[in-house]
């Protein structure tokens, strides 16, 4: 087990230090675990260690994931009927870290199974799971008091969205409460990979960057080199979700195969 | 009387639309600005008397409210105990009380300059009367509804088509309402900037349980002067069946100052708690508990893992996981009172009503009588029950040939 002198927060914004000086944008895949099944999701992430990424977004299944589209909801459903619990997902995690993945892992779940495991309980375990720290898409700010503090207290860091439709009031809101990176939605809708890029990023970035300094990290609908390496020089990082799991259905040789393709875009 | 009344400042949702503990806003940061502009734009519709002229017109006019409140002399002898009164909210255009809250919601999306509505729909009659809506002012409508429900309410698919609604099916999940929100919310976050989500039932983020209980309120606002008109005085007891609970709300708002008036909710309790297959969130401890589910705290039918449960329900229209937060306020103040009926005692009332009042009740409002079954005797001969008969049962009557068959 990796003994963790950092904090969470030390931890991600380290990666960021990294893949600025490198003069590229960090790359943090999405899976979930219990996607085909609880071992194959950890030996995906496991491999997709080995490949050059710069941290995770860990999936815990919620029965009604209503930012996901198609794909992530098939897979979490297929997690679900595996029987993978919020539990499960903790152990998935402190796991990975016994197997040696070193690079920062955040948590992304939906409110209610957390709700139900009990907000402080939960933060407390991930931490001792060695996590470092959590995406709730359906929890906007004003609703995070107790999460804000359990995660202040444990020194994870808690992620919240900006979209396309934030005005510069949210934009300075969330920035003052986010801790770690602002996730910025690229396009209005639910996750899913896309052909294109949605137009109008590079404008939608400026006007986020005037309203905040807070490290800045893509996802939705990005899942090509192409729109990779258009991530470079715009935003701090990028999220890749629908495209790997697509991959997870083929295999782990092919989840890594897909995030090797992607990281090497950056160079 | 065909009043809108205002919002009094006074009575809950606060600021961040919590009943209490029970409401807020869970949404995704895409949905925010335009729950912003909703709340903005209903504060401002309440305030322009054009606004509020227009949707009693079209309430008095095309609805034809007031609907009547009707003496059940027979069905009230027969259990020999409370005189009961009905609510005819049946009686509304489209047959149920679904269209006050659409054509409220569809005028404020006009306001808002929206052309294309969305809804979900269980039993239908939410997606009926948003087509209806959307038909009489121009607009672009699209109803999401669970391949289950589908099957259980054909003639209300058909009749959104005829009013020009495309009908989406919806396979995911359990195939009913609560994955035909899902699909809705999703539509809602893909093209939040040209449609308006038109919601049906007294629960999701705020304010659409403000909104949605303040264009159901004419029901009580009438009830209640009807049945001092006709009986002399207020009721003892309001009854209403609770699936969202919008039909519950809008009855007991009027109510809810009126101490001597007790409110009762009537969840779904399928085939019985024990069984776990219902929708009963407050009967059943052990898997209704509180928590998030689209956008509001409430209770919530859950595993242990918080995973939302199906549900069971012979009625569509009560057939969900959650129900609206403000119910789980009333109930934990205890100033309104939440049992159930079962598949079987509803279909027993819905078949009493039909014999005795020569009234077919929609499933979902038969589980309001079948309460009244139970209560009715208990009560003595000069006490009163109104019963919210919130729908019609023309749509339920494939299903009730069905369980009544075997």
């Amino acid at each position: 087990m990796t003994t963790k002198t950092q904090t969470g927060l030390e931890a991600i914004a380290d990666i960021f230090k990294q893949s600025a000086d490198q003069n590229r944008a960090a790359f943090l895949p999405y899976f979930p675990i219990g996607f085909p099944d609880y071992d194959s999701s950890l030996d995906a992430v496991e491999a997709m260690s080995k490949v050059g990424v710069d941290a995770f977004e860990i999936g815990i299944p919620f029965s009604d994931p209503l930012a996901d589209g198609p794909t992530i909801q098939a897979a979490t459903q297929i997690a679900l009927e595996n029987g993978t619990t919020v539990r499960d997902c903790l152990r998935a995690v402190a796991e990975l870290r016994a197997r040696g993945v070193d690079q920062p892992m955040l948590l992304m779940g939906y409110i209610n199974p957390l709700l139900a495991y009990g907000v402080d309980a939960f933060v407390h375990d991930a931490k001792e799971a060695g996590a470092d720290g959590l995406i709730v898409p359906d929890l906007p700010p004003e609703e995070a008091a107790i999460f804000s503090s359990a995660c202040a207290d444990a020194g994870l860091a808690l992620v919240f969205f900006l979209a396309p439709t934030s005005s510069a009031e949210r934009i300075e809101l969330v920035g003052k409460q986010a801790t770690g990176f602002i996730y910025v939605v690229s396009l209005t809708g639910v996750t899913g990979e896309r052909v294109e890029l949605p137009p109008g990023l590079t404008e939608f970035i400026a006007r986020v960057r005037e309203n905040t300094s807070q490290p800045l990290v893509m996802g939705f609908g990005i899942s090509k080199p192409a729109h990779a390496r258009a991530m470079n020089g715009l935003v701090d990082g990028f999220i890749v979700g629908s495209a790997l799991v697509r991959a997870g259905n083929e295999g782990v040789d092919t989840v890594r195969d897909l995030a090797k393709t992607l990281r090497d875009a950056l160079d | 009387m065909t009043g809108t009344i205002n919002v009094d400042s006074k009575q809950l949702p606060d600021a961040r639309g919590y009943y209490g503990e029970y409401g807020g806003r869970f949404v995704p940061e895409t949905l925010v600005p335009a729950l912003d502009e909703l709340e903005a734009a209903f504060h401002a519709a309440l305030a322009d008397s054009e606004f509020t002229h227009e949707l009693d017109y079209l309430q008095s006019t095309y609805t034809g409210r007031p609907t009547p409140v009707s003496y059940a002399r027979r069905l009230s002898d027969h259990l020999g105990g409370a005189q009961i009164y009905l609510k005819r909210e049946d009686l509304a255009h489209t047959g149920a009380h679904k269209i006050n809250n659409a054509l409220g919601q569809a005028l404020l999306a006009r306001r808002i300059g929206k052309q294309r509505v969305i809804a979900e729909t269980g039993a239908g009659q939410h997606g009926v009367a948003t087509a209806t809506a959307a038909a009489l002012l121009g607009m672009e409508c699209h109803v999401y509804m669970g391949t289950v429900d589908m099957a259980r309410q054909q003639p209300n698919v058909f009749r959104m088509r005829l009013l020009g609604a495309e009908v989406i099916p919806v396979e995911s999940g359990s195939k009913t309402l609560k994955d035909a929100i899902n699909e809705a919310i999703r539509d809602w976050v893909t093209n939040v900037e040209t449609t308006f989500y038109l919601l049906g039932s007294a629960l999701g983020p705020h304010p659409y349980p403000l909104i949605v209980r303040h264009f159901q309120s004419v029901i009580g606002d009438e009830a209640r002067q009807q049945i001092v008109e006709m009986a002399g005085r207020l009721p003892d007891a309001c009854v209403a069946c609770v699936g969202g609970g919008s039909n519950a709300i809008g009855l007991f708002n009027a109510f809810r100052d009126d101490e001597d008036v007790d409110l009762i909710g009537v969840e779904a309790g399928g085939l019985g708690i024990a069984s776990g297959a219902h929708a009963a969130r407050f009967a059943d401890p052990a898997l209704g508990r509180p928590g998030v589910l689209h956008g509001t705290r409430s209770y919530v039918l859950q595993d242990a893992d918080g995973q939302i449960l199906n549900t069971h329900s012979v009625s569509a229209g009560l057939d969900y996981a959650s129900v609206g937060p403000e119910h789980a306020f009333l109930r934990e103040t205890e100033r309104a009172y939440y049992t159930y009926a079962t598949d079987e005692e509803t279909l027993e009332a819905f078949q009493l009503l039909c014999q005795l009042e020569g009234i077919i009740p929609a499933l979902e409002s038969a589980h309001a009588i079948a309460e009244v079954i139970k209560r009715a005797p208990t009560m003595p001969k000069d006490s009163i029950l109104l019963v919210n008969l919130s729908g019609r049962g023309d749509k339920d009557l494939d299903t009730v040939i069905k369980e009544l068959g075997e």
